[in-house]
C-alpha cells in the first residue's frame, strides 16, 4: 500500500461520538452534549482541549469524576465507534 | 427496562407500591418494609445554614436506571427477597416532598430491613442521581459526604458491591 492511500483512508475514517456532560460539569463546559470526531477517549480528550480552558479540562480529569460510553463505566483509553456515547459524570449525590 | 426502577418527576403514591409488592408476593413474604426519602427544608450538607428552598434533581436517562437496577440485583443475591422497589423522583422538588421510596419483601423481616437499608445506603453512592440545592444565597450543587461513604464501606465489609 502507499503511504497516500493510507492517509486517504485515515482521512475517510471519521468516527463521530456525543460527549454528555452532568450536572457542575455540564455548567463548567456551558453544553449539555457535543458531537465530535474521536477514535478513542484520549482523542476526545485532545479535542475538548483546543476548545475548553485548561481549568475546565482539570476538572473533566479530576479523579472523582467518572467515565462512561454507553452508560457502562469505563477506565483507561478505550476505543470508540461512530455513534457511542461519552459522558462525564461528577460524583454522585442521589438518594 | 427493569420493572423494579421508576425514574420519574411526579410524585409516588407508597400506598400503590406497597400494594403491588404484596400482591405480587402472593403470601411469600412475611415482612414488606418501606422506606420513603423527604426533601429537608433545613440542610447542614450546604453549611450555611440557609432554608432550603428547592432541591434539583438531574439525571442521566438510562444509566441512572441501570445504576439502580445494578444495586437491587446486589440486594437480592445478598439476601432472600421476593420483590424490591425503588422510584426515585428527579426535576424541582420542594421541602417535605417526597424523593425516593425503597420497598422490599422477605418471607422475613431481617432480611426486608437489611435489603432496603443496603439498597438506599448504595442509592447515596452508585445511583447515577446530582442534586443542586437553591437557597436565598443561591444554588450549590451538593457534595457527597464521608457518612455516606461510610455507610457503603460497613456493607462492603460484610461482603457488598465488588
Amino acid at each position: 500500500m502507499t503511504s497516500q492511500a493510507q492517509t486517504l483512508s485515515l482521512r475517510g475514517n471519521v468516527t463521530m461520538v456525543s460527549v454528555r456532560f452532568f450536572a457542575e460539569l455540564r455548567e463548567a463546559v456551558g453544553v449539555a452534549e457535543l458531537e465530535i470526531d474521536a477514535m478513542d477517549l484520549d482523542a476526545v480528550f485532545t479535542v475538548l482541549a483546543k476548545t475548553y480552558s485548561a481549568d475546565v479540562c482539570a476538572q473533566l480529569r479530576a479523579d472523582n469524576v467518572r467515565i462512561a460510553v454507553n452508560h457502562e463505566l469505563v477506565s483507561g483509553n478505550p476505543t470508540l465507534s461512530g455513534g457511542d456515547e461519552v459522558a462525564f459524570l461528577p460524583p454522585v449525590t442521589g438518594g | 427496562m427493569d420493572s423494579r426502577v421508576q425514574i420519574q418527576s411526579e410524585d409516588f403514591d407508597v400506598a400503590r407500591i406497597y400494594t403491588e409488592l404484596r400482591v405480587q408476593a402472593a403470601g411469600h413474604a412475611g415482612a414488606i418494609v418501606t422506606f420513603v426519602g423527604l426533601v429537608r427544608d433545613h440542610n447542614a450538607l450546604a453549611g450555611d445554614g440557609a432554608d432550603v428552598d428547592a432541591l434539583v434533581l438531574e439525571h442521566y436517562p438510562g444509566m441512572t436506571e441501570r445504576s439502580i437496577s445494578a444495586i437491587l440485583d446486589q440486594a437480592q443475591t445478598r439476601w432472600p427477597v421476593s420483590g424490591l422497589r425503588v422510584v426515585h423522583r428527579v426535576g424541582e422538588l420542594l421541602p417535605r416532598d417526597q424523593i425516593v421510596l425503597v420497598a422490599a419483601a422477605s418471607a422475613h423481616r431481617a432480611a426486608a430491613f437489611a435489603a432496603a437499608e443496603f439498597v438506599m445506603d448504595y442509592l447515596k453512592t452508585d445511583a447515577v442521581l446530582w442534586k443542586r440545592e437553591h437557597t436565598r444565597l443561591g444554588r450549590t450543587w451538593l457534595k457527597s459526604t464521608s457518612q455516606d461513604a461510610a455507610r457503603v464501606d460497613k456493607w462492603h465489609e460484610s461482603g457488598g458491591l465488588t
